[in-house]
Parts: C-alpha cells; sequence; structure tokens
C-alpha cells in the first residue's frame, strides 16, 4: 500500500500527473510510483569512457586522448558492462597504471602549452612554492574531479604536497602537477563513491546525499562527471527540491552532452565492445576490415540517437525503420553507392534491411568469423533486447549428429540435424526459428540470395507471431510485449549504478514501463521520469548478502 | 602529524644527497633461491604460466612412454627441439565434485586456482601467479605481467580475487611502450640518477593514503574490501617508487629492442602465431631486464576462436563438429589447430633459453606452468587434462620428462611450483582437488 506521504512526493512526479492528491491509483496511467521504490547506495569504478570524458571536460581532449584509460575490463553483468563496474576491484599493477596516466595528465596541464589557460593563476615566482594559486588550482579543479568541494583539511594537504614539491624541485608547476596526480590516483576520483544521509522527508529512510546524486544525474545522462552548474545546485540543496531538481534534469536532458551519455547506454547494451576485438576472415569477407567494421559499429549509433533524440520517435520504431547514416566504408557492404562522410540514408521499401537487426553492426557482431551464426543471432537479440537469458548448452552435449551435417547447404539444414536431438532442440528452439530469419545475411552482414547454391527459407517464428520474411521478423519484434520492459530494466540499472533486483525492483520497473507506453515509448520522457522518480534518489536498504561481488566466489 | 614527520624524513633525505636509501625492499630479495651471476649477485628465480585453448587430441598427443626420452607422437612433434627443456603430464584430473562442469571454464579455473567454480561468473579467488608474485614480484617494478596473443583485453588467466583482474597486455606497441618508455630505468645504463619527483610522490602519496582511509568508514563490507584492494596498490606504488630510486642490478640479457609496429585485431592462426612472438619477445625482454620475475602469456582463451585460413569453423566449433576421422582416429582440423598452438609452445620455451643468464640461460632459473581448460574438447572432458612445464627453477627441477599422473590431482602441478617458488604452504586445492603431494618425479 502506499503511504500519503509517499503519494505527494510521487504525485509531482511528471509533467501529466493528476492534481488530486488522493485517488490517483483509480487512474491507469496515472499510478503512482511504488512507495517503496528506492536503489542501493554503490561504488562504481569510473567506466573507460568516464575516465577519459573527465580529462577531457576539465582539461581538454587533447590531453585526454594522449593517455589510454587506466581502468581494467569490466565482467559484464546483467547485460550490462557499466553494472559490472559496481563490483569489480583494482589489482595493484591496474594502480600502478592509473598511477601513470595521472602523471601524464598532471605534467601536461601544467606545460608551457596548458598552463595558461587551466591554471586561473600565475605564480609569484616560477622556482617556488606559490600556496595561493596551488590553494586555488586545486580546490577548483578537486572539486570537478572529485565532483564535491574539497574539505579544508584536504585542500591544505594538497596544497602541503605542491609547496613542498615545489621547494624540493625547485619548480612551482613539478609542485602543482605532484599534488594533481595525488588527486587523479586517490580513489575518491577512481570510484564514484556514493553516500546516503537521512531523509527529512520521510522518517526512516535515507536518500542520496546532494553530491552523490548530482553524480549519478550526471553520468548517466552526460556519462561525465557533473559540470560546475551542477554541482553548484548540488552545494544549493537545489537537487532535493522539485523545482530546483526539475530545472537541473531539463538543462541536462537539453544539453549536447545528452548524445555522449546515451550513444554510451546504447553502446553497452548492444554489446558493442565485441567491436574491440571483432575480425572477419579476409578470404571470406575481403571487403570488410577493421574500418568497414567500426563504421558499422558508428552506423548503428548515429541511427539510434537520431532516431531516439533528434527525431524524437518511438523506441520500438528502431526495429523497422528504414532510416539510417551511409558512410563509404559501409557502402560497399551494403551494395549502395554513398558520397562522402556520414550521410543520411534511408533503404528502398523493397530492400532486406528493415530496422537494427538488419544492420552490419548486429549481424557481423553475431556471427562466427568465417559464417554467419542464428544461434548467436537469436542468441543476441533475446539477450540484448529482450533482457532474457538463453541457457548455456549443457557439458554432455552430443555432436555426433551435427558431424553428419558437414555437407548440409545451409544453417537451417544443419540446424535441423543438431535439433533431432532432443536435449539441443529445447534450447536452439529459443535461438534459431528468428536467428534462421536473418540468414540472408552472411557472417559480415552482406546480403545473400542463397548461399553455397540453396535458396534460404527465411519463415520463422517469434514467441508465437509468425512470419514469412523480414519485414515480419522486424514487426514481430517491434511489437514484442518485452522490448519496452528490458530498454527500462537496463536504463534503471544503468542510471542506478548496479543490476536491479527482481524482488525489490519489479513494482518501480513496472511503473516506469507503464509510463513509457503511456508517452509513446519517447525515450526523453522515459529518462525524465527515471531521473526524478524516488527510486533514483531515495535509498533502499540493503538485502544481508545482496550487494555482494556476484562474480565472486 | 604522521605526514609531516614522513615528508620531513623524506626531505632531510633528500637534502643530504643519500638518494639509494636502506628502505625495505632490500628484505625482499632475501626471498629470492638461485645460483648466482658472476660478480656473485644472485640469480633471481622467476614464475611463468603459458596457455592454450582446447586441450588435445589424446591418440597423438600423448606419449607412449612415460620418463626421459619419451617418445613425441605427430600432434606435438613440434616440441623436439625443446624435449630436453620441459616435462609433459598426461593423465591428471581436475575435479567438479558438486560444482558443475562449466564448459571450457572449470578445468582452466582448477588448474589456476584450485577451486571449481559454481558457475561461470564465478571467478578463482586468487590465481596461483597471484600467490607467487606476492613471493617473487616485490623486487620489481612490475610484481607480474601478464600479456595475450588475442589482441583481446579480456583474455586473462590471472586474478587478484573475484572480481579483480589483471588485464593483459593486447598491443605489442602498448606493452612495449609500458615497459621501455620514459619510466624504464635500463640497468645496464652507466649513470644511474634519481628523479627527485620520485621522491615528492612518495610523499604525495602519504597524504592519499591518509585521505583515502577516512572513506572506508563511508561504504559497506564489499565495498571497504575493495577499497582495502586499493589501499594495498598505493602501497605497492610505494614500494615500485622505492625501486625507482634505487639503482638497479646490471643485467647481461638486456637489451632494449626496438618498438614495434602495432598488428591488426583478428584470430587468424598465422596473425596468432605472429603476435604471440611480438608479445613473448617483449614479455621475455622484460623479463631479461628484471622487470618483472612473475609473467603470464596467453596464446588462446579457453573458448580459442583460432581460425584457420579457408576453414569455416574457428578451433572451439571445430572441437565440436568436426568428425573424428575413422582412419586417423582423430579430428584432423582440430589437431592443426592443437599443432599450432604446440608450435607456439616451442617458441615459447626456445625464447626462454635464448636468453643467456650467468653460465646458463633464462630456464634455468625459472619455471612455467602450462596449461589448457579441456583434455577432449568435443565432449568437454576434464579427465585427463594435460599440461607441461618448462625450466629448472634454479637446477631444482628435472626436464626431459613424460609424467603420468595416474589419475591423481592435476593441482599437485600448482602445488609444486608454488612449493618451488618458496611459498610455504602445506596443500593446495579444494575438496577433491586438494592435494599435499608435489610431483617428486621432477624434483631433483
Amino acid at each position: 500500500m502506499y503511504t500519503s506521504h509517499s503519494k505527494i512526493r510521487s504525485a509531482l512526479i511528471g509533467s501529466f500527473c493528476c492534481v488530486a492528491l488522493l485517488g490517483c491509483e483509480q487512474q491507469s496511467v496515472e499510478s503512482l510510483e511504488p512507495a517503496d521504490s528506492g536503489s542501493l547506495v554503490r561504488t562504481r569504478l569510473l567506466t573507460d569512457t568516464q575516465y577519459s570524458n573527465t580529462i577531457t571536460h576539465i582539461f581538454g581532449a587533447d590531453i585526454s586522448e594522449s593517455v589510454l584509460p587506466p581502468i581494467p575490463p569490466m565482467e559484464r553483468t546483467d547485460g550490462l558492462l557499466a553494472s559490472g563496474a559496481a563490483f569489480v576491484g583494482v589489482t595493484s599493477d591496474q594502480i600502478s597504471q592509473i598511477q601513470l596516466a595521472a602523471a601524464r595528465i598532471a605534467e601536461q596541464v601544467v606545460d608551457q602549452e596548458h598552463r595558461d589557460f587551466l591554471i586561473p593563476c600565475r605564480p609569484e615566482s616560477l622556482t617556488t612554492a606559490d600556496s595561493a594559486c596551488a590553494g586555488l588550482f586545486l580546490s577548483e579543479t578537486g572539486r570537478l574531479l572529485l565532483r564535491r568541494p574539497l574539505t579544508e583539511a584536504h585542500l591544505a594537504e594538497l596544497v602541503d604536497v605542491a609547496d613542498y614539491a615545489a621547494s624540493e624541485t625547485e619548480d612551482f608547476y613539478n609542485g602543482l602537477a605532484l599534488a594533481l596526480e595525488a588527486i587523479l590516483i586517490s580513489p575518491e576520483f577512481v570510484f564514484i563513491l556514493e553516500t546516503a544521509e537521512a531523509d527529512p522527508e520521510q522518517a526512516g529512510r535515507e536518500r542520496l546525499d546532494n553530491y552523490s546524486l548530482a553524480s549519478r544525474l550526471s553520468f548517466f545522462l552526460w556519462n561525465s562527471p557533473p559540470d560546475d552548474a551542477l554541482l553548484v545546485a548540488a552545494e544549493n540543496g537545489e537537487l532535493h527540491t522539485r523545482d530546483g531538481l526539475e530545472r537541473q534534469v531539463d538543462r541536462l536532458l537539453s544539453s549536447d552532452r545528452l548524445q555522449d551519455g546515451i550513444r554510451s547506454f546504447f553502446d553497452d547494451m548492444l554489446a558493442f565492445d565485441e567491436f574491440d576485438s571483432l575480425a572477419k576472415d579476409p578470404i571470406v569477407y575481403p571487403m570488410v576490415t577493421g574500418t568497414t567494421l567500426e563504421h558499422a559499429r558508428e552506423q548503428t549509433l548515429r541511427t539510434i540517437i537520431d532516431h531516439l533524440l533528434v527525431q524524437e520517435a518511438d523506441y520500438r520504431d528502431l526495429f523497422t525503420t528504414r532510416k539510417t547514416f551511409m558512410s563509404m566504408q559501409l557502402a560497399t557492404v551494403y551494395g549502395t553507392a554513398t558520397g562522402e562522410g556520414w550521410v543520411p540514408f534511408e533503404f528502398d521499401d523493397d530492400s532486406q534491411r528493415i530496422g537494427l537487426l538488419t544492420h552490419v553492426s548486429f549481424l557481423a557482431a553475431n556471427s562466427h568469423p568465417v559464417r554467419s551464426s542464428p544461434t548467436l543471432r537469436g542468441k543476441a537479440l533475446r539477450e540484448r533486447f529482450l533482457c532474457q537469458k538463453v541457457p548455456d548448452p549443457p557439458p554432455n552435449v552430443d555432436f555426433s549428429a551435427l558431424e553428419e551435417a558437414e555437407h548440409a547447404a545451409t544453417a537451417r539444414e544443419r540446424l535441423e540435424v543438431h535439433n533431432s536431438n532432443p536435449s539441443c532442440a529445447g534450447c536452439h528452439l529459443i535461438t534459431d526459428p528468428m536467428g534462421l530469419s536473418l540468414e540472408n545475411f552472411d557472417g559480415a552482414g552482406i546480403f545473400r540470395q542463397t548461399e553455397n547454391g540453396a535458396v534460404l527459407d527465411i519463415a520463422g517464428e517469434l514467441d508465437g507471431i509468425f512470419y514469412d520474411d523480414i519485414g515480419g521478423l522486424a514487426s514481430a519484434m517491434r511489437d514484442h510485449p518485452k522490448l519496452s520492459a528490458c530498454l527500462v530494466n537496463r536504463l534503471y540499472a544503468y542510471g542506478t549504478g548496479g543490476p536491479v533486483s527482481l524482488r525489490y525492483d519489479r513494482d518501480t520497473l513496472s511503473w516506469f514501463e507503464d509510463r513509457f507506453v503511456a508517452e509513446n515509448h519517447r525515450l526523453r520522457a522515459l529518462l525524465r521520469d527515471l531521473v526524478l522518480s524516488q527510486a533514483f534518489s531515495s535509498v533502499r536498504p540493503i538485502d544481508s548478502g545482496e550487494n555482494v561481488n556476484i562474480a565472486a566466489n | 602529524m604522521k605526514t609531516l614527520s614522513r615528508r620531513r624524513f623524506l626531505k632531510g633525505t633528500l637534502h643530504g644527497g643519500v638518494v639509494t636509501l636502506g628502505l625495505p625492499l632490500l628484505d625482499v630479495f632475501l626471498n629470492d633461491n638461485g645460483t648466482a651471476f658472476a660478480d656473485g649477485t644472485p640469480i633471481p628465480t622467476r614464475f611463468g604460466t603459458w596457455s592454450w585453448g582446447l586441450g588435445m587430441s589424446e591418440s597423438i598427443f600423448v606419449p607412449k612412454a612415460t620418463g626421459a626420452g619419451f617418445d613425441l607422437p605427430e600432434e606435438i612433434a613440434a616440441l623436439a627441439p625443446v624435449q630436453d627443456h620441459i616435462n609433459l603430464y598426461t593423465n591428471f584430473h581436475v575435479f567438479k565434485d558438486d560444482a558443475p562442469n562449466l564448459c571450457h571454464h572449470s578445468g582452466w579455473v582448477v588448474l589456476r586456482s584450485g577451486i571449481a567454480p559454481m558457475t561461470r561468473e564465478n571467478r578463482p579467488g586468487e590465481t596461483i601467479d597471484v600467490a607467487v608474485a606476492r613471493q617473487l614480484g616485490n623486487a620489481t617494478r612490475f610484481r607480474s605481467l601478464s600479456a595475450t596473443a588475442t589482441g583481446d583485453v579480456r583474455d586473462s588467466f590471472s586474478y587478484e580475487g573475484g572480481n579483480s583482474v589483471n588485464a593483459p597486455e593486447w598491443s605489442p606497441l602498448r606493452f612495449y611502450q609500458r615497459l621501455f618508455g620514459e619510466d624504464f630505468q635500463d640497468p645496464n645504463a652507466e649513470t644511474f640518477t634519481p628523479d627527485p619527483k620520485v621522491m615528492v610522490r612518495k610523499s604525495a602519496l602519504t597524504a592519499v593514503q591518509e585521505q583515502a582511509t577516512k572513506l572506508e568508514k563511508e561504504v559497506g563490507a564489499a565495498d571497504r574490501e575493495r577499497l582495502d584492494q586499493y589501499f594495498t596498490g598505493l602501497r605497492d606504488l610505494e614500494r615500485r617508487f622505492d625501486l625507482q630510486l634505487t639503482k638497479p642490478d646490471p643485467r647481461e640479457a638486456c637489451v632494449v629492442l626496438d618498438a614495434p609496429l602495432d598488428l591488426p585485431t583478428g584470430l587468424d592462426a598465422d596473425l596468432v602465431s605472429k603476435r604471440h612472438r611480438m608479445m613473448t619477445d617483449l614479455m621475455l625482454m622484460a623479463v631479461a631486464c628484471d622487470q618483472t620475475r612473475v609473467f603470464n602469456m596467453f596464446y588462446a582463451s579457453a573458448f580459442s576462436a583460432t581460425t584457420k585460413p579457408g576453414y569455416d569453423k574457428p578451433h572451439h566449433t571445430a572441437t565440436h563438429e568436426e568428425a573424428v576421422d575413422a582412419e586417423l582416429g582423430y579430428q584432423p582440423n582440430t589437431s592443426w589447430y592443437t599443432r599450432r598452438a604446440m608450435e607456439e609452445w616451442a617458441y615459447y620455451v626456445n625464447a626462454l633459453a635464448s636468453f643467456k643468464e650467468g653460465d646458463g640461460n633464462l630456464l634455468d632459473n625459472a619455471f612455467i606452468y602450462a596449461t589448457t581448460d579441456q583434455s577432449f574438447a568435443k565432449i568437454h572432458a576434464i579427465d585427463g587434462i594435460p599440461m607441461f612445464s618448462a625450466g629448472t627453477a634454479g637446477g631444482r627441477v628435472k626436464t626431459g620428462l613424460h609424467i603420468d599422473g595416474a589419475g591423481s590431482p592435476g593441482c599437485r602441478l600448482g602445488f609444486t611450483a608454488q612449493r618451488l617458488m618458496g611459498l610455504d604452504i602445506e596443500s593446495w586445492g579444494d575438496k577433491s582437488n586438494n592435494t599435499s603431494s608435489e610431483i617428486g618425479e621432477i624434483l631433483v
């Protein structure tokens, strides 16, 4: 049941909630956020992109690009690398790399090329300490890097480091660089450490403190740390007022940085990190180079950003849209012509290219280096877009039937042989019928009418919807009842910094989903709902054993 | 205040011009066994690992004879030039007990950590190289180094804990820069000038540590562990700064190479082989220059996706889908992949043997532990999982032997290795993998 207090909080949420505070739950769309919704306080390691974005926004792209982010690979956790950031530990070896990156960055910030516009003061002398100037720089930059103001004691400590280093090396800027390096290797920089405080509006509950909320907002929407204005709002306590929070949220949502943030989210959700090591056999696919694959990733991200943020179109239509972007490198693979650079492009109505599933990115990433794989494609379709888990093959699986399928012309024939074994058929039914519908695209995503001379039968079925052609799969996917829920699930996990809990978050997620549907599946509206919700800023108590590293022994 | 006194201490030291500090790092040298260089300097002991994917074709991999002078069946024929430097271990088992048999996962996890994982996400608590690095790694710039020939940063069998991977170097150029970039101190340089910035860097580190300690109070138990781990890393940095202030001992085999060109991504066997050799050359030069004493080379992942030009099945797919040829009695393409792996193992061992050190070579002072993820990959078998070792660990290990494990735990080799490296452990491994029995046949 909802408490009257949370009714007040929740009813205020959203731009069109009913005016009357009582009785809202009777209205189907205008239902209230569950009273107990809240998320866990997390300690997240910065991801490599967050690290780079931080350095770019504070010190400039040239300095950021000169270092590789010293961040270890994350374990994909419940579909997202970003959720792995809540559990990953940093080894000693990695810390030495963090220190090296810190030293490189700090060295450049104070060099002759950068110091005049990155350091807000000039020292009295180049060869001695200058506490005032060091203090000014360290307090301003430290606040941006650590995403909250430095305490006086902390600042004094850093100034002490700078002064000592300056006098030892007889160089003011050396001193400053060493103090900056100390900030860049501190755990408060490398980890996004959230902290909770008592919620004065709800007795017995906790909420994120101002600065934790500011970081959560900006890393979610921008994949970058809070800027000065957001930190000022946090400092003034505005983020815990309705108006103040809305003002900041609307500012973040209308910023150009939103595209960077949403791009990072979809890059993660679609597991595009695969492209970092993806390659195709050059004998079988001579036209598919590393550049082609990079462009394939970029094409899909451009399509998503344009569709969701520029056109503000229905999320589901990403699976049926023929609009995309084309580059010369990709045009060869798509068998079309285009001009220089990236240009908007629309596939013909009779083309087999319809929606994200027919993009080279999806098709090539979910194939073998030398051939297509209906199973991998079906698995990816379910896991990435519908948040379903396809089980691993059993260890004692008998592959002998497959050996006899060596000379089958098509994947369908091969898999039919495979699926004559009931222990295989169960799982392959989950993936293959929809994967086989994509067989008109080879292992690199290039269109083909036939495979080994055999005509391809691409009729299939997705969870009870039968179809005959690729357009049918696209529509079945667009209308799949889990499609919106999955996006909500992943965005919520991404935004709150860790995997969802089916036990605690189910009602909250379903509430967000209802609103997403009511808002005609518009991403901006969903983002706004998410960040303005109680769930986003209120802390729910941790269940024993819940927040332990799920990957650990 | 602690910070200030530390800083004053360092300040005094620096002004006094004494740069080679008598810091505790010298203690760690005492842990090293080994013979000596010509000038009497002890030669350090090294520990390495090597890994290949997807096991073997038993009928053409396992020699008929055991002991010395064993025959080399066709799948391991490439090992002929290095046979005297290695031991081959067959008929050792990996036990899953009540854990599931996680395809291509349980095998390597047990051999590297001693524990059968419960889920695929479940990582070993701590891998053997990390345990050994605590013993051997304190005197070098890198406690340990890991590199992969796959070009994929996710490919590592080195874990500090369930959630903390030692990410491998995957790009030859990046690896080179990390090893021989501006922080490299050439042990054979005629002059040694400690960088005064390192001294102050140490002092700054104290400030970081003190500030960071306050954070621990603010986080939950699981996150506190992660912060603790971070502090351990910061302490390790301090150790490294100390090393930078100390003149390194000369190393006769240390010759800094030219920077390599980077390679494209991809898993074509020829490309993987090229990458493996570039990474091996860099890694072993790092060892010869005493930049690390613990090193992991990763030739192929457990689900090895190496491809054979013109053949439509990558290695892993081939192991399952290729028929056992009735006449040959094995899977020819799958075996082709394993043979390529054995060529690379031979390259690796030979490369170690080519570094002169004292009166012998690097292998005389090293022990290399080589493992895979399955025995017969087609059916995901982990019984009879093959292993290799190379090197004599300072004359304490006999080589050139084929050892039949008679079904005993594969963890015996890891246990033996850790004992050889000076770890004071009574046993190693969990449940049925637990062993306190060294492989005595190889010990001198």
